[in-house]
């Protein structure tokens, strides 16, 4: 690390090994399925006959009343055939379309549930139970199963072992594979102390050794609850889910009580003109189901399952669906500078030059001084040099090439060679330098240096003996694209705020560049946490990402935490979402995801009530067609009979829900614009189209029914 | 529709209009404890109020406080008027000595279900009438108990709806309001003053408030009428403030003195209207935002002005088989044409169609005209608008607090088709709000549907106890789908506290008595806590910061998606009861059939 890219506070240097994990998204053991997998198909009807049992069901108040009505329908059916009553086929067509509307929502769930529960098994492949070789006392070792490993437990592995549990390394160091978490094929160092220190059960050791303290009991290790996240087994219902869940069985009620009073109306009415049936109770259940809201009923909890899905297919693991809602709720994202915001590295974009030296003569000592340093800023300048100048890289070797590595108290670097003292650093450091070597550092060499301080850039400058020639101006690069999504994220109504160690001038340069709302400069993770909290008391949601032990407390307070896989433990534990790709720019899809995941069960919700406007066009004249001849000028459908009403009606209600799986899965589609935007598209879509669509559907079924002589 | 008939709506639509924003800001000072002009008048008044009550005025109370003190506010004017009621023969200003030996022939008894369908009637600001007031009630009745609660159960109503909006105004706040002061200010500087004035204006325009027997005089065709008198005036005036719509006298404010002129008219149906009108401007100003006030203003001038045209073109169309008959069916310089049976000739079609409409927009349920009357479609509009839980203005502070009930509903469904955890107003709406907000309509709803399902079917021997004139059912005056809509009205009208009837419907005997008055209990208090249960929740809340990112609640896109809201949940739940009633009926009408 060469000396200018030190934070001026001293902290921990910012680069992250997240930099170099983007650029390699490679094969990923939790990949993105195909939406119909065949596999996946196949388990998923299976479970939807399996998910039939009523105590199942009964967890969705409204596919409950679904199947009871199935149920209650069968049983008339079915006595109907012993007593010899004619209209059966009617009547099995109903009861069987019923039960289909089960299924199909079972379907619907058990397809999202499969889609983990695929992806879990993949998982658990990994998950054999390995000896362990335990310490204990004397510093023996025991061969002791992982499953019988509790946590303080201090385990020993080798090259080739798998690591048997979560754990902290507390001696040694080694590389890891941890393809199995991450899907990313690199090795990883892990070693003891610092923020590298955490290793995950399921790894493998591929060189060198470490000792372990094992940090988790059998059962509770990330792997297991990684297994037990995909799989849905621990899925808890998220807020705004119980809360629409509580809209829709309270629709489901004030719909029951609609149909259930039918039946003593109808008497009225049989009554006051002399003649008609009373509506069967095939017909009044088909009524019931159409109108209670089983569209949303039967996809909700899969567009639950399918949101945590997608944020899986991130490859970030949301340790609840809360935290996935909560993405969609946040105000105030917090970025930090450095491989979110702006490419992990300075690089030097300039050279300027002082007192007569000429541009071939700085570019010329900058990359002899920079031919050893291997840092990224380093190599920067030496390709910059190429790049202006035409200054090829030379084998410094040939010439007497005395290196001088960087040191936090010299603040510069340089090479000895052929007589001369070339030397790069921080502009105090050159300046002491060349004074010592007898020169003197002119009034403008500090005055260009403030300049580019001013403007978010680092001035390095170069030397040459007693004589400095100019500066170097490193600049941090800003990502491409970054300011057109900070801007859309403006769009959704979320500040996006910069968190820099770099002095307030520097942050302020590069907030202006990118385009960010509001920085926080020369944070400590104090000013983190307090930041957060400030926002939150004014009653907005933060998200963040952090890795280090240090931004635990901030990961926790934060609304949404996103912690790096690359991170310590103490990280992990404190989010509510680890990124495996150690992407931290990813905050920004997963709060599209959270939107989206709310957007869909709005959605579904609208064009669920929507709907049954038109099947009371159909199943009302049809109901009442005997006593009420009249009211078949509501019959605007112009459909064929009675009967072909209700069942098209019924058809279309069941249809329809696996007409909109893909939609539950996949989400809607979002884009990110204001809300007043998106509620218009989406009323409109859903809302008006809800209204619009069911009439020529149920129209057109009603014709093919007829056609095929079903009724 | 005529040109007059459609200005006359339009006008009355404009005068309320007008009178939102200074009736808004006048009400807001008031609640909030700010000096206006009449508190060096009536501030005193205030302070003895509270001295007597032992009312701390200064002392907030919690959801939960506040719920109680409505219903123990409730439960004492139950009990008082129930016995002011049954002890009138015993007490002053009764004239015409009834409930005593001497009661006049045609004189209506006393009975305990009467009474004890009136007293909930009347708490519930109701004010279902299954009586005749003048052949019923003696002028101490009227005065001591019955307009006693009108101002009570409208004040109740009012101060419910400002605690709902402490709800959304305040934040991380335990309390919201103190009952017993919202209820003696709104009385004090609110109901008193206008009553006063516009009581008087009433005397002028040739209402009538004395104590005098009633007069027997010489009508011109020779035979004798008695004319009832009273201290009508005063009740008068009220029963408009206050939606609550139980008339003086039988035949409501279609009678000379209870509406003398087109002008008393014109004010009784501002009257109605001007406190729920103010309460949406007072809302804005209390959130902050004037602009979410009119956009609830604005979801309800959408729905009157629809609701009104509809009426009024039903009422003016009329009955094309009175038509095929060789009656003139369209306005001439001479006679109105249209349906003109059960309306006055002094009102007319539009201005009855508009009362019509605006006494169930708000919760007024007085009335210029027969309802039962109408034309089928022209009775829907009522009829629907009262199954709408009457969020268009409103009865006095349950307007608001209903439309914000639906406004909850609406922004918990828009609210997630733009990916945030819904929200309004800046107050997150969540598991807790949905529920009671579900409760509330779901309230209504269980009691129009369940009572009148079971009067349709329910059979009782002719002359036994619980219903005399045997079976529910013939308790109605007409056959077929109109008996069906007497029915549904009767319920509707108790279950949205209206007290407006589809008059075709005894309801004076003990079934309909209990269940009506079940009726007007349960649809009153399943809406009032679960609305001060809302209160209470949000104004614990923290407040959100708006955002472009926020559903916005204060442009056209969200009062077209309460509008939609409103109609739909109605609509959807109500359908198959009103097909069955004035649809099927409007069908017939057109064949050429009617009941």
């Amino acid at each position: 690390m060469a000396s200018v890219t030190a934070p001026p506070d001293g902290r921990k240097p910012e680069t992250k090994q997240v930099t170099k994990q983007e650029t390699q998204l490679i094969s990923k053991a939790v990949r993105a399925r195909p939406l119909f997998d065949p596999e996946i198909l196949r388990r998923a009807t299976k479970e939807s006959f399996v998910k039939l049992n009523p105590r199942l069901v009964a967890k969705n108040p409204v596919m409950f009343v679904v199947e009871v009505g199935a149920a209650v329908t069968t049983v008339f059916v079915i006595k109907d055939m012993i007593t010899g009553v004619g209209g059966l086929l009617f009547g099995v067509q109903i009861a069987l379309w019923l039960w289909f509307t089960v299924l199909f929502a079972n379907f619907a769930e058990a397809m999202a549930e499969a889609r983990g529960k695929a992806q879990a098994d993949n998982l658990r492949k990994t998950k054999t139970d390995t000896l362990a070789k335990k310490i204990v006392s004397g510093g023996k070792t025991d061969l002791v199963p992982a499953s019988k490993l509790r946590k303080g437990d201090i385990v020993y592995c080798e090259p080739g072992d798998l690591i048997p549990g979560d754990g902290e390394v507390i001696e040694g160091i080694a590389s890891v594979d941890e393809s199995v978490i991450t899907g990313e094929s690199a090795p990883v160092i892990r070693e003891s102390g610092g923020d590298r220190s955490a290793v995950t059960g399921g790894t493998k050791v591929l060189s060198d050794w470490i000792k372990i303290q094992i940090t988790s009991n059998p059962g509770e290790t990330f792997l297991d609850r990684m297994i037990a996240l995909v799989e849905g087994a621990v899925r808890q219902k998220t807020p705004n889910e119980i809360a629409l869940n509580v809209l829709i069985a309270g629709l489901t009620l004030i719909f029951l009580l609609a149909v259930a009073t039918l039946p003593p109306y109808a008497r009225y009415a049989i009554q006051a003109v002399g003649s008609g049936t009373a509506p069967t109770i095939a017909v009044l259940v088909s009524l019931l189901v159409c109108l209670i809201p089983t569209t949303i009923g039967g996809l909700l909890s899969a567009i639950g399952i399918a949101g945590m899905d997608r944020v899986m297919q991130h490859n970030v693991l949301a340790m609840s669906g809360k935290a996935v809602e909560a993405a969609g709720d946040v105000n105030t994202l917090l970025l930090d500078k450095t491989g979110t915001i702006t490419l992990g590295n300075r690089q030097a974009v300039e050279f300027i030059t002082v007192d007569g030296a000429t541009d071939g003569e700085l570019a010329d000592a900058a990359q002899l001084s920079s031919l050893a340093d291997e840092t990224p800023e380093g190599r920067s300048i030496v390709v910059l040099a190429k790049q202006k100048y035409g200054l090829r890289g030379r084998e410094v070797r040939e010439h007497e090439a005395h290196f001088i590595p960087f040191s936090a108290y010299t603040r510069m670097s340089g090479v000895d060679m052929d007589g001369r003292h070339l030397r790069k650093g921080a502009t105090e450091a050159i300046a002491d330098f060349v004074k010592q070597q007898g020169g003197t550092a002119p009034e403008k060499l500090i005055e260009l240096s403030k300049q580019i301080s001013r403007n978010g850039g680092t001035p390095l400058a170069v030397a040459d003996g007693a004589r400095i020639l100019g500066l170097v101006h490193l600049k941090d690069i800003v990502k491409g694209g970054m300011k057109e999504r900070l801007a859309s994220l403006r769009a959704m109504g979320i500040r996006s705020v910069m968190i820099t160690g770099d002095n307030p001038l520097t942050a302020a340069a590069i907030a202006d560049e990118a385009g960010v709302d509001d920085f926080l400069a020369q944070a400590t993770p104090k000013d983190k946490l307090e930041y957060i909290r400030k926002e939150q008391a004014g009653g907005r949601l933060v998200a963040m990402t952090g890795d280090g032990t240090n931004d635990a407390p901030a990961l926790a307070q934060a609304d949404v935490g996103v912690a790096m896989n690359t991170g310590t433990m103490a990280a992990k534990e404190a989010g509510n979402m680890v990124d495996l790709d150690s992407n931290p720019t990813k905050l920004i899809e997963v709060v599209a995801i959270g939107k989206q995941l709310l957007i869909t069960r709005g959605a579904l919700t609208t064009f669920s009530i929507a709907n049954d406007v038109a099947k009371y066009f159909a199943i009302i004249p049809a109901m009442f067609a005997a006593m009420y001849p009249e009211l078949g000028k509501l019959n605007i459908m112009g459909l064929h009979s009675p009967q072909s009403a209700v069942l098209a009606a019924v058809i279309f209600n069941a249809l329809i829900i696996i007409a909109l799986v893909p939609l539950a899965l996949r989400g809607v589609k979002y884009k990110p614009v204001g809300a007043a935007a998106l509620l218009s598209r989406n009323l409109l879509i859903y809302g008006l189209g809800g209204i619009i669509v069911p009439f020529p559907s149920i129209w057109l079924i009603d014709k093919l029914i007829v056609a095929l002589g079903l009724a | 529709m005529t040109a007059l008939g459609i200005a006359q709506i339009v006008i009355f639509f404009l005068i309320v209009l007008a009178i939102t924003k200074p009736v808004g800001v006048f009400m807001t000072r008031v609640f909030e404890g700010q000096r206006t002009f009449l508190h060096a008048i009536l501030r005193p008044l205030e302070r003895l109020i509270y001295r007597l009550g032992g009312i701390r005025e200064d002392e907030e109370q919690s959801w939960t406080r506040y719920a109680a003190s409505v219903i123990s506010i409730s439960v004492f004017s139950l009990l008082a008027t129930y016995a002011l009621q049954r002890l009138q023969g015993w007490l002053p200003f009764n004239p015409q000595h009834f409930s005593t030996p001497q009661a006049p022939q045609n004189a209506t008894p006393m009975t305990p279900d009467l009474a004890f369908q009136t007293a909930v009637s009347f708490m519930t600001n109701t004010n279902w009438q299954s009586y005749v007031p003048e052949t019923t009630m003696s002028y101490f009745v009227q005065m001591a108990a019955l307009a006693v609660q009108n101002f009570i159960s409208a004040a109740v109503g009012i101060a419910v709806a400002v605690a709902l909006i402490r709800g959304f105004a305040r934040h991380s706040a335990k309390a919201i309001g103190n009952l017993w002061v919202d209820v003696t200010r709104c009385t004090v500087y609110i109901f008193l003053p206008i009553s006063v004035l516009a009581a008087l204006f009433f005397v002028w325009q040739g209402s009538i408030q004395n104590f005098k027997p009633y007069e027997t005089v010489q009508t011109l065709e020779g035979s004798t009428q008695v004319i009832a008198q009273g201290p009508l005036a005063s009740q008068l005036a009220i029963k408009m403030l206050g939606t609550n719509g139980g008339g003086f006298t039988n035949a409501n404010s279609s009678h000379p003195y209870e509406n003398p002129t087109p002008l008393s008219n014109l004010i009784q149906m501002v009257l109605i209207f001007c406190l729920g009108a103010g309460l949406t401007y007072m809302f804005g100003k209390m959130v902050g935002d004037t602009r979410q006030g009119w956009a609830l203003f604005a979801a309800m001038g959408v729905m009157f002005l629809a609701g009104a045209f509809i009426c009024y073109w039903a009422e003016q169309a009329g009955n094309p088989t009175i038509a095929s008959l060789g009656v003139e069916r369209s306005y001439t310089g001479t006679q109105p044409g249209g349906n003109m049976e059960g309306k006055e000739v002094r009102f007319g079609n539009p201005m009855t169609a508009l009362f019509a409409t605006v006494t169930t927009d708000a919760s007024c349920g007085a009335v210029i005209g027969m309802h039962d009357s109408f034309t089928p479609i022209g009775g829907l509009i009522p009829l629907f608008n009262i199954q709408t839980d009457e969020v268009i203005f409103g009865g006095v502070g349950a307007g608001l607090y209903s439309m914000l009930i639906y406004a909850v509903i609406a922004v918990f469904i828009g609210g997630l088709m733009v990916g945030r955890t819904p929200e309004y107003v800046g107050k997150k709406i969540e598991q807790k709000e949905v529920k009671m907000a579900i409760i509330a309509v779901l309230a209504t709803a269980f009691c129009i549907l369940v009572f009148t399902g079971i009067s349709s079917v329910i059979p009782f021997a002719k002359d036994s106890y619980w219903n005399g004139p045997g079976p529910a059912t013939a308790n109605t005056n007409n056959a077929g789908p109109h008996g069906f809509a007497e029915i549904l009205y009767a319920y509707t009208s108790g279950a949205g506290n209206n007290g407006s009837a589809f008059a075709g419907i005894n309801a004076n005997t003990p079934w309909y008595a209990l269940t009506m008055g079940i009726d007007m209990l349960i649809a009153r208090f399943f809406f009032i806590i679960p609305a001060l249960a809302i209160a209470g929740s949000l104004a614990a809340k923290k407040l959100v910061p708006v955002t472009s990112g926020t559903l916005p609640t204060n442009n056209s896109l969200f009062v077209i998606l309460l509008i939609g809201t409103v109609v739909i949940v109605g609509a959807l739940t109500y359908f198959p009861a009103l097909s069955l009633g004035p649809i099927v009926e409007h069908f017939q009408m057109l064949n050429g059939k009617v009941f």
